[in-house]
């Protein structure tokens, strides 16, 4: 009897998104490679990488000790050198160990060198809190590294975006870095067999609405989009924005929608000042503020190193009742 | 390629221009800098040139360079254009990153010369991923990677040499040890002032060479490029030497006496290796003299061509900040 591949399955976690992405890009390019903590012998830290080691061998998918620096520079010189690597760093509070690679060479050099070197590398971390892990492992600071000129941010917050935006991100000549929401690894979602790919460029409209936007992305997408489901069924109609892509920030999109409802709330697991909310929130006022029927408000991490405490952390974090809270003060006012 | 330094009369001329062209260059980058044509900062390789002349000697054009900021002479060793060099310090669209780098960030694609740079320890890791790049994409290549003495107070230094002996990178590591970190002497800074035995408890095989002797530093790194090629592990080369200069131009030397600078002067890798090419009439000093007007002629070309380039246009200012494309 002839064997038969079985379907793919359309039903799977965000991680398995994650790690179908790597093993298309690794199964169609012979240049890229993974590099990174754990990724190999212990199968990732979050588990995304689990079986790649078997399948591509040590060569492609290299464990390294525990040198962010180092590996993440190797990452940049592998790309000028012709490479598509693919860096892990298993959580944004390390990255801070590679920041001055990333930041002092990276983006530098394509400029530095007046265009003669690009880096085409990809930089996977792991962001954001809820998993009672403290102050060292719980933070959003891909607000931060959307400061920087250079680099592109993406942040898939759907089964889809984690399993496409990957080969993107590797079609780019520039450094780009894919923030993964811890608390999304475990979600389950229908991925459309008639999708192949994805955009790395634009925001997106989840949910349609006339009377507020809500602006977000990552770890807070379906807090929002409960939200607005909550806010439903008290007669108010809220349209959520997936920003999907933080630098270079879709403005248009923002602009459009918040033009469309006259109001909007911000939500970021990020800290609020100096921020990347902060950021949207200026576009918003320069450029619709006139559109606004209300000010501008903002639903943010607390300003504090994250506390470990269960009650605490999610005090902390910007939650489905927060969120109503503010899209309600704003569509009805007391 | 022999380990062998070939003694020959054109070979050794050949050092001593070499050598005598940077120090020449770099007195013309002093002047172009006092006319403030050169501005920010200026760190000049004056008392160093034999690494790099010696160094750049055992390299071929497959290989790749990581360089410090102080790399002036690095690029000139290395073989890219005077011109280009000049220009990129004026500022110029002419430059070798068109004025985006100045002197601390030369980059030059087709000599694969991978940055001055200027975060002290900062190149160390590019040069693992140079390395490995150029491994997995089967290119027999060696990367020549220049760092001071204080990129070993760094954590990158450490994280490097570790990663290179582990993976087995092709990686010849050149420590130019010029006994300051800006101030900071070798052994204020240093619990351990022997780099070769740092590199050792990597387990990474290297010696200490007389940084002063041009000679000394092309065999050294003759054998151990061949050693590279060979085993394809990493090997560390200590170049002893020292800068006659200030570390940049806004330095008053308060750390160091001139009694010392001027001892070391006397040890200078020009002036000893002229002096013994001489004695050995290996050269004439009329030889000299044709050699030294040669360069001024270069070097006054150099400043011509980059003097009458263009500048910029300032609607170009965020041109590659992003790459539309990956260079071929």
């Amino acid at each position: 009897m002839a064997s038969q591949e079985p379907p793919s399955p359309l039903r799977m976690t965000y991680r398995e998104a994650c790690k179908q992405a790597l093993r298309q890009a690794l199964a169609a390019d012979p240049r890229v490679f993974l590099m990174g903590e754990d990724i190999g012998g212990y199968g990732g830290c979050y588990a995304v990488t689990k079986g790649l080691l078997e399948e591509f061998g040590g060569e492609r998918i290299r464990d390294t000790p525990l040198s962010e620096s180092a590996f993440v520079g190797a990452g940049i010189g592998a790309a000028m050198v012709g490479m598509r690597p693919i860096v892990e760093i298993m959580t944004v509070n390390f990255s801070l160990l590679a920041l001055d690679q990333i930041l002092n060479n990276a983006v530098t050099i394509p400029y530095m060198s007046g265009g003669q070197f690009a880096v085409p590398l990809v930089i996977r971390m792991a962001t954001g809190g809820g998993r009672r892990v403290a102050a060292q492992h719980s933070h959003s600071l891909e607000g931060w590294y959307a400061h920087i000129p250079g680099l592109r941010i993406l942040t898939p917050a759907t089964i889809e975006d984690a399993r496409f935006m990957l080969i993107e991100a590797l079609k780019d000549p520039n450094p780009t870095i894919i923030f993964e929401h811890v608390m999304l690894y475990n979600m389950e979602g229908e991925l459309d067999p008639a999708v192949a790919s994805v955009d790395i460029s634009a925001a997106r409209v989840r949910r349609a609405g006339a009377d507020v936007s809500l602006v977000t992305y990552g770890g807070s997408l379906f807090k929002t989009l409960g939200a607005a489901e909550q806010l439903s069924k008290e007669g108010i109609d809220a349209e959520v924005v997936d920003l999907r892509v933080l630098r270079p920030l879709d403005a248009r999109t923002i602009l459009a929608s918040v033009t469309k409802t006259r109001r909007c709330v911000i939500v970021d697991e990020g800290w609020r000042s100096g921020s990347l909310s902060a950021e949207i929130g200026m576009r918003i006022a320069e450029e619709a503020f006139f559109e606004l029927d209300a000010p501008l408000r903002r639903v943010c991490g607390r300003e504090v190193p994250m506390p470990y405490a269960a009650h605490l952390e999610d005090a902390c974090l910007p939650q489905a009742e927060s969120i109503v809270l503010a899209a309600r003060e704003l569509v009805r006012p007391s | 390629m022999t380990p062998k330094v070939h003694l020959d009369h054109n070979h050794l001329r050949h050092l001593l221009k070499a050598m005598i062209r940077i120090r020449r260059f770099e007195a013309k980058c002093v002047e172009l800098y006092q006319a403030q044509k050169i501005l920010g900062f200026l760190h000049l390789y004056d008392g160093e040139e034999a690494v790099s002349v010696g160094v750049m000697e055992a390299l071929g054009p497959q290989d790749a360079v990581i360089a410090t900021y102080r790399e002036h002479g690095q690029a000139l060793a290395r073989g890219v254009d005077p011109g280009c060099l000049v220009g990129e310090m004026l500022g110029k669209l002419n430059g070798c990153c068109r004025g985006r780098g100045g002197s601390m960030h030369f980059f030059h694609r087709q000599h694969r010369f991978y940055g001055g740079n200027a975060i002290v320890g900062g190149g160390l890791p590019l040069a693992l991923g140079v390395a490995l790049g150029d491994k997995m994409q089967g290119r027999k290549a060696v990367t020549a990677c220049f760092f001071g003495d204080g990129a070993a107070d760094e954590g990158e230094f450490h994280e490097t040499l570790n990663l290179a002996k582990l993976w087995r990178l092709p990686i010849l590591f050149v420590c130019e040890n010029n006994l300051y970190a800006m101030g900071m002497a070798v052994e204020r800074a240093e619990a351990d002032t022997d780099f070769v035995h740092k590199a050792s408890g990597y387990k990474i095989e290297g010696e200490r060479v007389d940084g002063m002797d041009v000679v000394a530093v092309e065999s050294a790194a003759r054998k151990a490029i061949e050693r590279i090629r060979a085993s394809s592990d990493p090997y560390f080369l200590e170049c002893r030497t020292y800068r006659f200069r200030a570390h940049s131009m806004f330095d008053a030397q308060l750390y160091r006496s001139k009694e010392e600078v001027e001892a070391w002067r006397k040890k200078g890798p020009i002036g000893r290796f002229q002096t013994w090419l001489e004695e050995n009439h290996l050269i004439k000093r009329e030889e000299v003299l044709e050699m030294e007007k040669a360069i001024d002629a270069e070097i006054a070309q150099a400043v011509a061509f980059a003097e009458a380039g263009p500048l910029e246009p300032i609607s170009d200012v965020e041109r590659f900040v992003t790459m539309e494309e990956v260079p071929a």
